[in-house]
Parts: C-alpha cells; sequence; structure tokens
C-alpha cells in the first residue's frame, strides 16, 4: 500500500493507532471461519466519528477497502479481508454515552460490550435482550451489523428489534443520523433497518440508540430428554401451541448429548436421541403458569426424563449441560467448525435428521445443538485438518448441509451476517432480490470500499 | 524440522482448539487496558498458528508480543473450548528461546540465578550494601532508588533486600516440643531474601500449631520466572535439584507461603519431566505432599483458634493469580482471616483479578503493569480496608507501589503475617 496513505492515516488517528507491524497484522487477517484469512495492509484505531471519517475519506479517495472490525467473536467471515486493505477496529469507541432509563434506552459507541452495557443498565431494573454466545465480549457495534440474535431471541428477538437509531460514517466520510430515541419513526426509508445487519459494507457504526426492556423478576429452568427427534419436535411444538413462548428453548441431538456426557458428566441420559433447555421468565405468576404448561407439553410428548430447576444452583447444573458443548465438541477432533443454520421451527427435527444422515454418508463428525426456538440451529463438524480426504469428505458434508436447510425452506446463516458463506446467497435471495441489494450497496459506496465482497458479494 | 518448530508442532492440536471466540478478551488483563489483539491469548494463539503455517518465522516481533502476557491463566479459566492459552503462550516463548535465545538482560539474571552459592552470596551483598542505593519509606517494607538504574522505573517502589536472608536468621530445623507434625519449609526467592516478616511468620505460625520446620539449606528458586521466560532446561535443572533437595529429607509435607511456588511443585514440576517417567514419578510423589501455607493450616494441621488475641483492622484480601487459578487456593485463606477476633473482613470488587505484578513482566512492563495496578488500587480503595492481605510476594510489592504512586497508605501483609499477629495478642 502507498506510504502517503499510511503517514496519512497516521495523522488522521494518532501514529501509535496505526499497525503496520507483520506479527500485528497477522492477528487480524482472519476470525474463527477455517481457511479464511488475509493479511491487510495496515490496522486503524480510530477514537471517535470524526476520526471514521478522516480514516473513509481517506481511504475512498485512494480506493482502498476498509473492514470494520468490532470483537470478531463469532465466525462467519464478516471481518475477514478478502482483498488488500485497512482493518478498521472499533476498540476504542468504547463510551456508554446515555442511559435514559425514563424513555428505556441507551446510546452507546460502538466498542462497549454487550456484556459491559447489560451490566451498566441491570441497576436501572433493565435489560438489553440480544445476546450471542459471546455477550461478554461481542460488541454492541459488530452485533448490531451483524444483526445478532442469541439465546432468547425467540421470545426477545434480534438485535434489529432493539436498535433505534444509528450514528454511521458513510463510504465517503460524511456523517448521518437515523431514527432516534422514539419508538415510532416513519419518515423516509428506514434506514436504520438498512445499516442494521449490513455487515459494514453500507456504513460504519460510530453510535447506537438502543431500547432496553425491563429485567424478568423470575424465571423457571427445564429440561427434558427424548428418545427420538420427532418428540422433540412435537414438545416444541406442543409449547408454542400452548401459547408459551420461552426465553430460552434450546437443543442438542444425541451426537452432541455423547460428547457433553463424556466431557462433563452432567448427567444427561447417554441414550437420548435429542435433549430440550427451555426456560421462561417474566412475572413471578406467569412463569409459574407457563412452567406448568411446558411440562405438560414435554410429558404429552412423550419425554423420557425431564428435570427441573427450583433454585439458582439447580439452575447452573441444568445449563453447565449447555455451556459444555463447545468444549466438548472441540475435544472430540482437532478442529472443528461451527455452521449456522436456519429452517422452518417446525423443520427442526426434519434437519437434525439430515445432519445425521449427512455424518453418516460422508464418514465424518457431525454434532447438532443452537436454538431450537427459533429453528437456528448449528451443525458443528469436527475433524482433522492434516487429512486431505478427510477435508474433502468434511467440504462435501457443508455443501449437503446447506442444500438440506434449503431444501425443508430455510438457509444458511440464521444469525451471523458474514461474508463465509456467500456461496450459498445467490440461491438464495434470488437474482431480483440480490440486485436491488446491489444497487443499494452502489447508491451508498460506488468505489466499493466498506467491507467488500460481504453479504451481496463483488461489486457489480 | 528444527527443534524450535517442532516445540510448536507437538501442541499444533490444542492451538488448533482455539476458535477465536475471543473470550478471552473479556478477563485478560492487558486487554482490557491496551484493546488490540497483540495483548489477548486469542491473538498470540493466531500467531503460534501463523508460525505453523509458515505464514511468518520466530522474529523478534513474536518475542516481543509472547512476552505481552502476565501468565494470570484466566482466559485459560474461561475459555469454552478449554484451551490452555497459558500454557501455549509459555510454549511459544520456549521456541523463541530455542530459535533466537534468550533476552540479553534476562540471560545475564538467570546465569546469575544458576550459579545457587553465587546467587545467594550476590543478594547477601545486596541486602548490605542496598541502602546505599535504595532509601526506605516509613511505615513499611518498601524502597525506592536513590538514583536512576537500569531496567528500573525510577519511582518505582521496590522492597529492600533483606540484611539476613531467612534461612541464615534460623537453625536448619528448628523445634518444637512434642511435634505434632513435620514440615519442609520452601521460602522461594522473595521470602528468603526480601519479605523475611513472611518467613518469620510462617516459622511462629507453626511453631504455635506444634509444628516442626525444616529448612533445607540447599533449596533453590522455584523455577517459575525461568519456566514462563520459556527456558524450559533452566527449569527444568532447578526443578531437578529441588526435588533431590528435598528427598533427602523425605518430610511428610512440604509447605510453601507463595502461590508461585507452590503451583511449581503441585503442578510445573511433574509437566516438566513428561519425557522422563522415573523422574517424573518423584516430582509427582512430593508434589502430593505439598501444601500453600494457609491450605496446610486450615486442612492439615486444623490450626489453634483457641488462643487467637484481637487483630483490630479492617482487611480485604487480593487473590494472587497462580492461588486462585494455578492451585485453586482462596477459601483457606479467608478462613484464616475469618478466624481472627476483632477482624474485619471485607470483600474486594474481583479479588481474583490480577494486579499487573505478573513476577518480572512488572519489571519489564512498567507502565502497562501499572494500568493494571491502578484498577486493583481503586478496588481496595472502595472497601475502605487499612490492611490487604494477600499470598504472594511479587503482588504485594506491586500493590504496595500502587498504592504509593496513588498517595495511599494501606499496608499489604501476608495473610499468614495477620496470624502470626493474632496468636502474639493472645499470648499477652
Amino acid at each position: 500500500m502507498d506510504r502517503g496513505l499510511i503517514d496519512a492515516l497516521r495523522q488522521a488517528v494518532g501514529a501509535e493507532h496505526v499497525l503496520t507491524g507483520r506479527e500485528d497484522l497477522l492477528r487480524y487477517a482472519g476470525d474463527a471461519t477455517p481457511g479464511l484469512s488475509r493479511l491487510p495492509a495496515a490496522v486503524v484505531v480510530p477514537a471517535s466519528a470524526a476520526e471514521v471519517a478522516k480514516v473513509l475519506a481517506l481511504a475512498n479517495e485512494a480506493n482502498v477497502p476498509v473492514y470494520p472490525r468490532g470483537g470478531v467473536t463469532g465466525p462467519g467471515a464478516g471481518a475477514v479481508p478478502p482483498q488488500d486493505g485497512i482493518v478498521l477496529l472499533t476498540a476504542r469507541m468504547n463510551r456508554i454515552v446515555e442511559i435514559d432509563a425514563a424513555n428505556l434506552v441507551a446510546v452507546a459507541e460502538p466498542g462497549v460490550a454487550v456484556g459491559d452495557l447489560n451490566k451498566a443498565v441491570e441497576e436501572f431494573g433493565l435489560i438489553y435482550p440480544p445476546d450471542p454466545g459471546t455477550v461478554a465480549t461481542a460488541t454492541l457495534g459488530g452485533t448490531a451489523a451483524e444483526n445478532a440474535g442469541g439465546l432468547r431471541g425467540l421470545k426477545y428477538g434480534v438485535s434489529k428489534h432493539y436498535v433505534l437509531g444509528l450514528e454511521v460514517v458513510l463510504a465517503d466520510g460524511r456523517i448521518l443520523h437515523t431514527g432516534g430515541k422514539t419508538v415510532k419513526d416513519v419518515a423516509g426509508y428506514d434506514l436504520t433497518k438498512l445499516f442494521t445487519g449490513a455487515a459494514g459494507t453500507l456504513g460504519v457504526i460510530t453510535q447506537a440508540t438502543v431500547k432496553l426492556v425491563p429485567a424478568p423478576e423470575a424465571r423457571q429452568t427445564m429440561l427434558a430428554a427424548f428418545a427420538g427427534p420427532e418428540d422433540a419436535g412435537r414438545a416444541i411444538a406442543a409449547i408454542i401451541a400452548a401459547r408459551v413462548i420461552p426465553a430460552t428453548l434450546e437443543i442438542m441431538d444425541g451426537a452432541t448429548v455423547r460428547a457433553v456426557e463424556e466431557y462433563a458428566r452432567t448427567g444427561l441420559p447417554a441414550d437420548a436421541a435429542a435433549v430440550l433447555l427451555i426456560e421462561v421468565d417474566g412475572i413471578a405468576e406467569a412463569v409459574a403458569k407457563e412452567a406448568a404448561k411446558v411440562i405438560e407439553a414435554l410429558t404429552a410428548a412423550n419425554a423420557a426424563a425431564i428435570r427441573t430447576a427450583t433454585d439458582a444452583a439447580e439452575r447452573e447444573k441444568l445449563w453447565a449441560a449447555r455451556r459444555a458443548v463447545l468444549p466438548a465438541l472441540a475435544g472430540l477432533r482437532p478442529a472443528m467448525f461451527v455452521a449456522d443454520a436456519m429452517v422452518p421451527r417446525g423443520k427442526v427435527p426434519a434437519m437434525i435428521g439430515a445432519v445425521k444422515a449427512i455424518a453418516a454418508r460422508n464418514g465424518v463428525t457431525i454434532g447438532t445443538f443452537g436454538h431450537a426456538g427459533d429453528g437456528n440451529l448449528h451443525p458443528t463438524v469436527v475433524y482433522d485438518s492434516s487429512d486431505a480426504a478427510e477435508m474433502e469428505r468434511v467440504h462435501k458434508a457443508m455443501d449437503e448441509i446447506a442444500a438440506a436447510a434449503r431444501e425443508l425452506g430455510g438457509a444458511l446463516s440464521g444469525e451471523r451476517g458474514g461474508g463465509g458463506q456467500l456461496k450459498y446467497r445467490e440461491d438464495q435471495l434470488g437474482p431480483a432480490a440480490l440486485g436491488a441489494m446491489r444497487a443499494i450497496k452502489k447508491a451508498l459506496d460506488p468505489n466499493c470500499i466498506l467491507n467488500p465482497g460481504k453479504l451481496v458479494g463483488e461489486c457489480g | 524440522m528444527s527443534a524450535d518448530k517442532q516445540l510448536l508442532a507437538e501442541v499444533a492440536d490444542a492451538v488448533a482448539n482455539c476458535m477465536k471466540c475471543g473470550n478471552c478478551m473479556e478477563v485478560c488483563p492487558l486487554y482490557k487496558e491496551l484493546k488490540t489483539e497483540a495483548s489477548v491469548a486469542r491473538g498470540k494463539i493466531a500467531l503460534l498458528e501463523a508460525v505453523l503455517s509458515g505464514r511468518t518465522d520466530i522474529t523478534a516481533g513474536l518475542d516481543k508480543r509472547l512476552a505481552m502476557c502476565v501468565s494470570c491463566k484466566a482466559c485459560t479459566a474461561k475459555c469454552p473450548c478449554g484451551v490452555k492459552a497459558d500454557e501455549l503462550i509459555i510454549r511459544g516463548r520456549e521456541a523463541v528461546v530455542k530459535a533466537r535465545g534468550l533476552h540479553p538482560v534476562k540471560k545475564a539474571a538467570f546465569s546469575l540465578l544458576k550459579a545457587r552459592a553465587l546467587f545467594d552470596f550476590g543478594l547477601r551483598l545486596a541486602g548490605l550494601f542496598g541502602p546505599l542505593a535504595f532509601k526506605k519509606l516509613p511505615g513499611r517494607l518498601a524502597t525506592v532508588a536513590r538514583f536512576p538504574m537500569p531496567g528500573l522505573d525510577r519511582k518505582r517502589i521496590m522492597a529492600p533486600v533483606a540484611a539476613t536472608p531467612l534461612r541464615n536468621q534460623y537453625p536448619e530445623v528448628v523445634r518444637v516440643d512434642n511435634p505434632k507434625l513435620r514440615v519442609a519449609f520452601f521460602t522461594g526467592c522473595t521470602i528468603n531474601y526480601i519479605y523475611t516478616d513472611v518467613g518469620q511468620a510462617v516459622i511462629n505460625v507453626l511453631k504455635a500449631n506444634d509444628v516442626e520446620v525444616t529448612l533445607p539449606a540447599l533449596q533453590h528458586c522455584c523455577a517459575v520466572p525461568v519456566y514462563m521466560s520459556g527456558d524450559a532446561e533452566l527449569a527444568r535443572a532447578f526443578a531437578r535439584h529441588n526435588i533431590e533437595t528435598f528427598e533427602r529429607y523425605d518430610p511428610d509435607y512440604i509447605v510453601a507461603a507463595c502461590g508461585s511456588c507452590t503451583m511449581a511443585w503441585k503442578h510445573e514440576y511433574p509437566q516438566m519431566f513428561a519425557a522422563d517417567p522415573a523422574m517424573k514419578a518423584r516430582a509427582e510423589k512430593l508434589a502430593a505432599r505439598v501444601y500453600e501455607i494457609s491450605q496446610f493450616l486450615v486442612d492439615v494441621a486444623k490450626f489453634r483458634r483457641d488462643n487467637l488475641g484481637e487483630v483490630r483492622a479492617t482487611v480485604t484480601m487480593h487473590d494472587p493469580c497462580h492461588m486462585a487459578r494455578g492451585i485453586n487456593v482462596t477459601a483457606q485463606p479467608r478462613e484464616v482471616l475469618k478466624a481472627i477476633p476483632g477482624l474485619k473482613f471485607v470483600e474486594m470488587k474481583e479479588p481474583a483479578r490480577c494486579c499487573g505484578a505478573g513476577g518480572s513482566f512488572s519489571l519489564a512492563h512498567y507502565d502497562v503493569a501499572r494500568l493494571v495496578n491502578d484498577r486493583k488500587v481503586a478496588d481496595i480503595a472502595q472497601t475502605g480496608a487499612a490492611t490487604v492481605a494477600t499470598g504472594c510476594g511479587m503482588c504485594r510489592m506491586h500493590i504496595t507501589d500502587g498504592l504509593v504512586q496513588s498517595g495511599r497508605s494501606e499496608e499489604v501483609v501476608h495473610t499468614v503475617q495477620l496470624l502470626d499477629r493474632a496468636y502474639q495478642a493472645g499470648r499477652k
């Protein structure tokens, strides 16, 4: 890259906030997506919207791609540079600007960890619900840009349901504001929703105004094991049919259950074909009523075993199994890849069955777990990357998983907007929708410098 | 494959298990301050991966970035995939030492440390002549340099080197009438040469519980500083020396009053001899007898509580990293404090959060270590306690520095010193 540009970037943000050492660049070359990584030419760490504006204006002028990067706590390749360019870190923009408890909103910079925001609003009896698995380190900017969901998506929704307003720096360095503190806002196009989930391809979020909701006063946790995935499917349907929307409705398939028991001995029945973890929350009376309905639904669906937690210690025990999933699967083989598949809720058992068949057919090990309540599953392939023959089978299995999700009316990439799964994007969206998205991209970022190649593919 | 790369190839699977989720960012004390991947486990593992895949070499830049870790083990305790990041970072340093040799300053320090007798002689001289170079601060075991010294921040508060090392203050066996138990005391360097007050308290407290204490004269550095720097060979030599030394006494128990020393005996010595089954078995045999002092007092000796006098003090506790996550001893020191009449115990926020000392880390990276320390000092201030109890000499020195730099007056002591005061008060 042009030395002049590096010098100008140093001028813009301060020399110590532009990293160019090879050992530094190597750390910003990838995310959790295996096999995808590329060295950026520089890493820039601006401290304000004004500095971001300077960086983007410089990059736009020089036609150099910019890859915005938050906590990068998920796979999905959203922050991996596919071409030479600059990585822009939001880490220094980490102030909580305002907590407006009366209006139930918070205003914060993109580098604030979602967990820290939740800690800050806790004393007002409020929560910010979107909580991806890595909530302690995932940033507000990253989760908003990726429209992240999480473990309580079924009841509480995902990031786009909470982002009310944004400050965004456009590709040419202009700063725009969308939305605000009000719930209702119909002036013009809904740019807030457009930039939320745009994965940094349309602009860089430098501040977000988000909606907060009251923290639930009570909760009840239940765990149920089933002899067949269809029984678990029936249980999920029965819970929803009973008009209960649990905050958490998690599923683990048989392969995952056995890995967890091998690893942590949490007391799950090792012969279970599926296990559901369910949590209802809210006002104490409502929680008691909903929990009774859930147990009724589980029993009607032939649950082989049901455990309920009545205190914090027991709740912790039930959650321990869910939390042990990743380390347990990781321990099976040298490496793993956590895929992200979305299917209609009713197709969850079918998808679990399909993944099981794909694993058997290709001779690879896959454990499936995920957010059954919103049909978001994580088939997790474990493998040894030094075995070329196995890798070929792994890639074939991954393609088949994507096809299976589509056949069931779903798609890959439920909660991770990134670009790693782009090869499946065209089939999923269709030419008209993809064309419209590319037109928007072209209008807002004519030189195509913002996270190019992601979300909607190459600039036309 | 070259020997340096081979060291990394052996841990390739463990490196591959890091899924880059970044959970380590939540707990890494250095990441909190620096906010770059350079400072956190995930980034360092990515670098080891880059070396393994041939994308970079074992460079001075790699050395510099791997050095940016306090070995507090918080990442390892947090990791959802069970990746032992702290051990991988040390393995990386080992590869650096193999490929590029030790940093010249460390090389000089370690070659002195290697010659036990010379090291002992040097530190005794330092004890005699230290006052010429360091000015004592009133009221506490703390000094500040009288003139600029290489490698030392001018304002930094150190602790004076003792005029007489602990082991020279006592006979090799400190006898009691009717001993109920017999222990060998592994003093470690900070207690032998600097914080002899802690060593005296350990001996007093053990005597008060009818425990006979042996101080094996030829014991040497526990090897942790050397091991953490990646000089595995020298670390093994120290471990072997200590094992052979203590075997000669065949003690029922080995007691140490430092989290890192205890961790070395319990976990690192057996690990260091993974390729030498006979030596590993000897290390394990002794490891099973090793206790940190508060752990020994509570779990083994069931320390006397009937003759404790009052200690009127409000005390908070800092759990050293290697106590909390190295040997998992946090309940016992609290039990000791809570047994003392008149003592009011106040828990601080995040007591097991690293103070930034990190052994020699705070010498090499004083600025960052201070930033980490500032948070600890703020947490201490919030408790209103006048005394901070801890279980590590390096933490004591570093926190004392932080407190003095912030113009505060709390004293920092080892937990066992407060118990010693209580026994003394009981005798009055």
